[in-house]
């Protein structure tokens, strides 16, 4: 079977991807809040798993991620609430959460979990591209897990190349030099970086990530790109207006 | 068995650099030229001219004839609570600083604990003029007051940690942060010998002076270069890998890594983390740490504040495996009596964190003849308040 997100990417049109951190707002809202977004339209879901020490994340992930510690979730739980979701949502669906608690389940079982229950692709901040390639790339092929990258404004030409090489779904491009959550629009110097990337015609589509709030920022990171995602903002939006507002934020959007 | 770390950054299993693509420029920024940098020769002189007439080194080797008396063995003290700051850490931070200023970095960051290290790092900032901002958990700001006032008296700004449990492990979070946010004019100085590769080969580096010193020392006193045992403790473990370095190769010259039990390895209050930990990853590196089944990491206890990390350096991880390391671990207790019995028996008040290494006498019996070096990685004047809550002084 084709990988989902493959599929996805193939569709003539811009996509919209939200991060959520499964536990929170409450421990046991992760398949609502999946069934929710894609109900209102949206193409990709990253399914946060929590860390306790999340390095590449600002405040509004940090806070959801030790909230959702703290009601409780675990590997082991995601993969529970996750068991059925396939009866349900058919939009693609990635795990994204650091590498420590992935080793700890032990990478293969984690990888043959996800391909059990119909996750579509990974998500590591934190295992670099050359490990992956090393260690890890036959495992994640074998369960028809697609690994996701990331490239930041910083990051030479040489290395997005090797990047591309690699990557057999998308690329994820972080907007500007920062953790998640930290950026108020984009100006100029985002402009010139997304169109710099956009000429050096990449095998792997880019998705924009970090700083997309609204629908400005959104039409803005998918001028050139193939689409953006959504996490602070949409995390912002369940601790402030509760899991019944999925819609109309998702609706706001586009 | 080689113990330097290889090509790839490991040593054995444990190293790397398991850090988000936002560090990559600057982390191979540094894995490219720190060893360039540190053998040019006008680096290594200013380097060398700073220790002596900055830091004060060489510090002495101290031969203990009245704790030598006590517990039947030849021990001398690698005296690094005399230089400059109060502890080791200054070795490093010396080093750093003139990296950074080799790679034209106007900004410096930091993480700090108890605020040794801060201070250190305020030091050498104020000594080049360089901006310096200490990320430092909120809880450890309030237990450290004193460190807090010298970091500020410095010019240092420092700035409290809220995320997780507010301590070490979540200064350390958001130094890292900080440079993914100011990846182009910022150098962070990591205090210990942890961190993507390079971190955990440049701090050991420069603090390998401890025991490139304790080597001539030993021979103008004993008529040979290596001792029987090294002894130090261990946090993260930058002290133990300059007291060890220049002996890993030496199969004769036993090495002894001493670790904070807190309460009792088994009491859920500890920084035991050879025994406690599993492989895992802790701030870029790949390395032994504490956490929880699910991998999440967990909040270690010492009464020593520079022990109390929840992983342990990638090459002390090595050292233990691979067996070529002793380990033992020391409670509360026990280093506390220990640091007492070196202030009445040497007029030495050393640091709580050197005190585990000198309670090694309850965990081993050396021979009279055994010519035992132990790290004396720091002095006891920040720990009077817990010295004197401990023993109602």
């Amino acid at each position: 079977m084709k990988n989902r997100i493959n599929t996805a990417l193939a569709q003539d049109k811009k996509l919209l991807s939200i991060y959520f951190t499964a536990g929170y707002p409450s421990l046991h809202d992760t398949k609502k809040i999946i069934e929710d977004l894609e109900k209102s339209g949206v193409d990709m879901i990253e399914i946060g798993l929590p860390f306790s020490d999340p390095l590449a994340d600002g405040p509004t992930i940090q806070a959801s991620s030790t909230a959702a510690l703290k009601n409780g979730m675990t590997t082991q739980l995601l993969f529970e609430q996750l068991a059925d979701i396939r009866k349900t949502v058919s939009i693609p669906l990635i795990i994204m959460g650091y590498f420590n608690p992935m080793m700890q389940y032990g990478v293969e079982a984690f990888c043959a979990k996800c391909q059990e229950i119909g996750i579509d692709g990974l998500i590591i901040p934190d295992l670099p591209v050359a490990e992956y390639h090393e260690h890890y790339q036959a495992t994640f092929e074998k369960y028809g897990l697609i690994n996701v990258f990331l490239i930041t404004p910083q990051t030479s030409e040489e290395r997005i190349r090797f990047i591309d090489s690699v990557s057999n779904g998308f690329i994820y491009m972080v907007s500007s030099a920062s953790v998640t959550g930290s950026t108020a629009g984009f100006g100029s110097t985002q402009e010139s970086y997304f169109e710099r990337i956009a000429n050096m015609q990449l095998k792997a589509p880019q998705i924009v990530g970090f700083g997309i709030s609204n629908n400005e920022t959104f039409v803005q990171a998918t001028k050139t790109a193939k689409g953006a995602i959504i996490g602070s903002a949409f995390i912002k939006q369940l601790t402030q207006e509760g899991v019944d507002s999925i819609d109309p934020f998702i609706q706001s959007i586009r | 068995m080689s113990y330097q770390v290889n090509e790839k950054g490991y040593y054995g299993d444990f190293g790397g650099a398991y850090i988000p693509e936002m560090l990559y420029p600057n982390v191979e920024e540094l894995r490219s030229t720190y060893l360039e940098i540190m053998h040019t020769p006008d680096f290594k002189a200013e380097f060398d001219q700073l220790l002596r007439d900055y830091v004060g080194r060489p510090t002495p080797l101290y031969y203990a004839k009245r704790l030598s008396e006590k517990h039947g063995t030849k021990v001398y003290l690698k005296r690094e609570d005399l230089n400059h700051t109060g502890a080791h850490k200054v070795n490093n931070t010396i080093g750093q600083i003139l990296v950074a200023k080799k790679l034209g970095k106007n900004r410096i960051i930091a993480e700090t604990g108890a605020g040794q290290h801060g201070v250190a790092t305020a030091t050498v900032c104020a000594l080049m003029g360089i901006k310096c901002i200490v990320y430092m958990g909120a809880v450890d700001i309030k237990r450290q007051a004193p460190n807090v006032a010298r970091m500020k008296m410095l010019g240092a700004e420092v700035r409290p940690a809220q995320s997780g449990s507010k301590t070490l492990k979540d200064a350390t979070n958001e130094a890292i942060r900080d440079w993914i946010n100011n990846p182009v004019d910022t150098h962070y100085i990591i205090g210990s010998a942890i961190g993507p590769h390079p971190y955990p080969d440049m701090v050991t580096r420069f603090q390998s002076v401890i025991s490139e010193e304790i080597k001539w020392q030993l021979q103008e006193k004993e008529g040979r270069e290596n001792p029987d045992y090294v002894v130090a403790c261990i946090g993260g473990g930058s002290n133990a890998a300059g007291t060890y370095y220049h002996f890993l190769d030496q199969p004769e010259v036993g090495i002894i890594a001493v670790e904070a039990a807190g309460k009792g390895v088994h009491s859920g209050e500890s920084a035991a983390t050879s025994q406690l930990g599993k492989e895992g990853i802790i701030h870029g590196c790949k390395t032994l740490l504490m956490q929880t089944p699910d991998g999440q990491i967990t909040e270690p206890y010492s009464i020593s504040a520079g022990l109390d990390y929840p992983g342990v350096g990638p090459l002390h991880s090595h050292l233990y495996k691979s067996g070529r390391g002793e380990f033992f671990s020391v409670t509360d207790d026990d280093a506390m009596t220990a640091g007492l019995e070196l202030s009445q028996l040497e007029g030495i008040i050393p640091a709580i964190e050197s005190s585990h290494a000198l309670a090694v006498f309850n965990e081993k019996k050396f021979k009279p003849d055994d010519v035992v070096v132990i790290g004396l990685s720091g002095r006891g004047d920040k720990d009077l308040n817990t010295y004197i809550d401990y023993f109602k002084l």
